[in-house]
């Protein structure tokens, strides 16, 4: 069914259709649109979950984890200030294996209290074991939902699927919603082998000491290798039942091009109009979309840009003290890799939800394009000084 | 694990680990005897057979048979904590040195 | 004694469903009252543990203790791991498990207290219960707003004690309106397995206080931890009481004589440094708390 709705209104939309079985959130802007409207859906008993309206966001996520552990299906979402407040829990929720999905609404961390977007909040969870989604669009929030948990309940690691605050919270786009008959047959119910069971009486989580903690996060690292094929494989099998193609990453105009424009999310989606136009200049310039954060598009990446003459990483995110962090870990995905590797320009842009409009990213693309190489890590795109 | 079974848990690496740390065995293994310095001994003479020393065991090291037979010490696991002394209305349980 | 017909009977469950082999300390209060627990409430039960000492009591990976599925949580998640726990077995159907938050007192009293306070107000289906050893044992005896007025911890050394009250738990419950919030001690192990037993029976949030002696924190011998939990409800010291739904209160210990509070801090080492003044403060203190009770039993 197609239907012209916000972003947060697209997540609501992937957890009813996929079925999910336990929710717990806190309300925080610009995520309040997903709880109330999830409230309305299970009040209505048009969604058949449990809703605990917790008193903060760290208990949205142990509870969570609470009834993941017994075998439900859960959803939780937040922003910001509550993403990091749950910090710890994330952590949690990666080391205990479960296939929480997680909305997050990309928002700049206070201070000075802010509700626009940018990456830092998500990024700061990147070492911590969850698969990371960045979308471009609200199609894309809906459909990365039921894709979440499809990936994570073989991978058994926790996905978070990204929106950019009010960019694409609160801004309506024709959506199509799949008919909840057809998404089962993409995704079935969830069965975990190993759950907190009666029947079979285990503990978890208990004292790991230094004789087999490393044991356990190599697992996770294992898990997290495979991770990769089974998103590639569960975004062609998605394309076959709904139409709609999916993967690591996307490319748009890369064929010939010469330089390669990197960037996430809604800049990237607005890149294209910025492509476009210098490509019309006669500039053979293609872009690269990283979807998938984690686990890294390592291998995308280097088939992308190795031979390439520049590549251009726009990031609505910093690192501070070192650089963006998507250019951190393009270049860092490099430098063991074979080949001839492109220049790599890291630019910032966005933060704390200023727009990035088209022609500043025209004017991002032209300053690299006309200098030799990057003199510096950072360079800062539309500050005011 | 539905029975406390008294076998330890052999682990060679992380291909015979679990995804994560999910108990495989119980601490049923692990004998605590060594723990005391003094033993409690029952002088089954003057045990009324209240279970009183039954009940308040930490360790549950004190075995019941029977509502007719005095309780045993369970030397595998008793840690000598002598709470069962202290209780005993009769007295009857005296700690000795190991 | 002759005889002992009258006496042969086993006044609590006789299964145990906790092994021993455990790594609690000698006399370990916290370890009987799980022991009562579990008699109790069986197999059909599933717990949420904190960072605590039966974190480690349980036994380090590959081992456990209990017969029963046990989550280990961060610190200050007892309460909504539990409730979570309970509200994933709901959606899937399996409406009739126990499922039990186990906490100490550091994970309850203060840093859980927000997790606490919300599934109370929300009346989530779940037994809390916290085993009260006064302190943060597991990390090493520091002060928790459970320590009692005077003790010595770590970070409430002799010249400098702990100088607050205790924190009174089972009021703040009451007043959150829970159906069933209650005190118990294990010296007193019938009264303790009425109480779970009630709470067993008992729809939305309750929580029941333990109060479990630590030899090892409070500087006593460990063959004192039954009579020391007994003295603390003879000397009022911890009265042993329910309330139900935040207004209706019952003693469930009050005889006639009182045993004066000197003869319960002079067996634990962690009261040593007390003088003649600091007892009377306390035993004044014990009595008007306990005048205080007795009124709110009166009123409703």
């Amino acid at each position: 069914m197609e239907k012209v709705i916000l972003g947060n209104h697209a997540v609501a939309y992937g957890v009813l259709v996929s079925r999910v079985q336990a929710i717990s959130a806190y309300p925080i802007t610009p995520q309040t649109l997903i709880v109330e409207r999830l409230s309305e859906m299970v009040a209505d008993g048009e969604l058949d979950s449990v809703f605990t309206k917790v008193e903060s966001e760290h208990s949205a996520l142990a509870s969570v984890i609470g009834s993941s552990s017994v075998g439900a299906r859960v959803f939780t979402a937040t922003s910001s200030q509550g993403l990091a407040l749950m910090h710890e829990m994330i952590h949690w929720a990666a080391g205990a294996r479960l296939p929480i999905v997680l909305a997050n609404v990309n928002r700049a961390m206070a201070p000075g209290w802010t509700i626009w977007t940018d990456q830092n909040d998500s990024l700061s969870c990147r070492d911590t074991g969850w698969m990371q989604v960045y979308c471009q669009n609200n199609q894309e929030v809906l459909d990365s939902i039921i894709m979440g948990y499809k990936v994570s309940e073989q991978v058994l690691l926790p996905t978070m699927v990204c929106l950019d605050a009010f960019v694409l919270s609160h801004t309506a786009e024709s959506v199509d919603i799949p008919d909840v008959k057809l998404v089962d047959k993409y995704l079935p119910s969830y069965k975990p082998e190993i759950k907190m069971d009666i029947d079979d009486p285990h503990s978890f989580g208990a004292l790991s000491s230094p004789d087999n903690y490393m044991e356990f996060r190599y697992k996770m690292q294992e898990a997290m290798d495979k991770a990769e094929d089974i998103i590639i494989k569960e975004g062609k099998e998605f394309e076959r039942i709904f139409g709609r193609k999916y993967g690591m990453v996307e490319e748009y105009r890369t064929e010939d091009a010469e330089i390669i424009l990197i960037a996430s999310a809604t800049i990237a989606s607005t890149a294209r109009a910025s492509i476009d136009s210098l490509r019309a200049k006669g500039i053979k310039i293609g872009l690269l979309r990283i979807r998938v954060f984690r686990p890294f598009p390592v291998k995308d990446v280097a088939r992308v840009l190795l031979n390439k003459k520049k590549a251009i990483v726009i990031d609505r995110n910093i690192s501070y003290g070192k650089s963006g962090i998507f250019f951190d870990e393009v270049k860092g995905a490099f430098y063991n890799i074979e080949g001839e590797k492109p220049k790599i320009f890291g630019y910032i842009a966005g933060l704390g939800g200023r727009d990035v409009t088209p022609e500043a990213i025209s004017d991002i693309a032209n300053d690299a394009i006309k200098k030799d190489k990057p003199e510096k890590d950072i360079i800062w795109s539309g500050v005011k000084l | 694990m539905l029975k406390h079974d008294k076998k330890k848990v052999e682990i060679k690496g992380a291909s015979d680990m679990p995804d994560m740390a999910v108990s495989l065995g119980s601490m049923a293994s692990n004998k605590t005897a060594s723990w005391r310095n003094l033993r409690p001994e029952i002088d089954e003479s003057k045990c009324i057979k209240c279970f009183i020393c039954w009940k308040f065991c930490p360790d549950a090291a004190i075995n019941f048979i029977d509502e007719n037979t005095p309780p045993k010490i369970n030397y595998d696991y008793c840690k000598g904590c002598g709470i069962c002394a202290a209780e005993c209305p009769t007295k009857c349980i005296e700690m000795v040195e190991e | 004694m002759v005889g002992g017909e009258t006496m042969s009977k086993l006044t609590i469950p006789q299964e145990e469903i906790m092994s021993s082999g455990h790594l609690a300390c000698q006399g370990c209060g916290a370890t009987i009252a799980m022991r009562y627990m579990l008699k109790v409430f069986g197999r059909k039960t599933m717990l949420a543990v904190p960072a605590c000492c039966w974190s480690v009591i349980d036994g380090p990976w590959p081992y456990s203790a209990v017969s029963v599925p046990l989550f280990h949580t961060a610190f200050e998640t007892a309460a909504i791991a539990a409730s979570g726990i309970k509200s994933g077995l709901d959606a899937l159907g399996k409406k009739d498990i126990n499922v039990i938050a186990w906490a100490g007192d550091g994970g309850t009293f203060d840093i859980g207290i927000q997790a606490i306070s919300g599934a109370a107000e929300r009346n989530d289906n779940i037994l809390y219960i916290v085993y009260d050893n006064e302190a943060y044992m597991n990390t090493g005896i520091q002060r928790s707003s459970a320590t009692p007025w005077g003790s010595w911890t770590t970070t409430t050394p002799v010249n400098s004690p702990k100088d607050r009250p205790k924190k009174d738990l089972v009021e703040i419950l009451a007043a959150h309106r829970v159906p069933y919030a209650a005190t118990a001690s294990i010296a007193y192990p019938e009264d303790l397995v009425k109480k779970f037993e009630k709470a067993k029976n008992t729809e939305g949030f309750k929580l029941i206080h333990v109060f479990a002696p630590c030899p090892t924190g409070w500087k006593m011998p460990p063959d004192l931890t039954v009579k020391v939990a007994r003295l603390v409800v003879q000397t009022r010291i911890f009265p042993i009481y329910e309330v139900e739904n935040g207004v209706s209160y019952k003693l469930n210990f009050n005889p006639k004589k009182f045993v004066p509070v000197d003869e319960y801090l002079k067996l634990q080492g962690r009261f040593r440094h007390l003088k003649e003044k600091d007892y009377k403060f306390i035993q004044e203190n014990v009595e008007y708390e306990w005048e205080l009770l007795n009124k709110k039993v009166e009123t409703f």
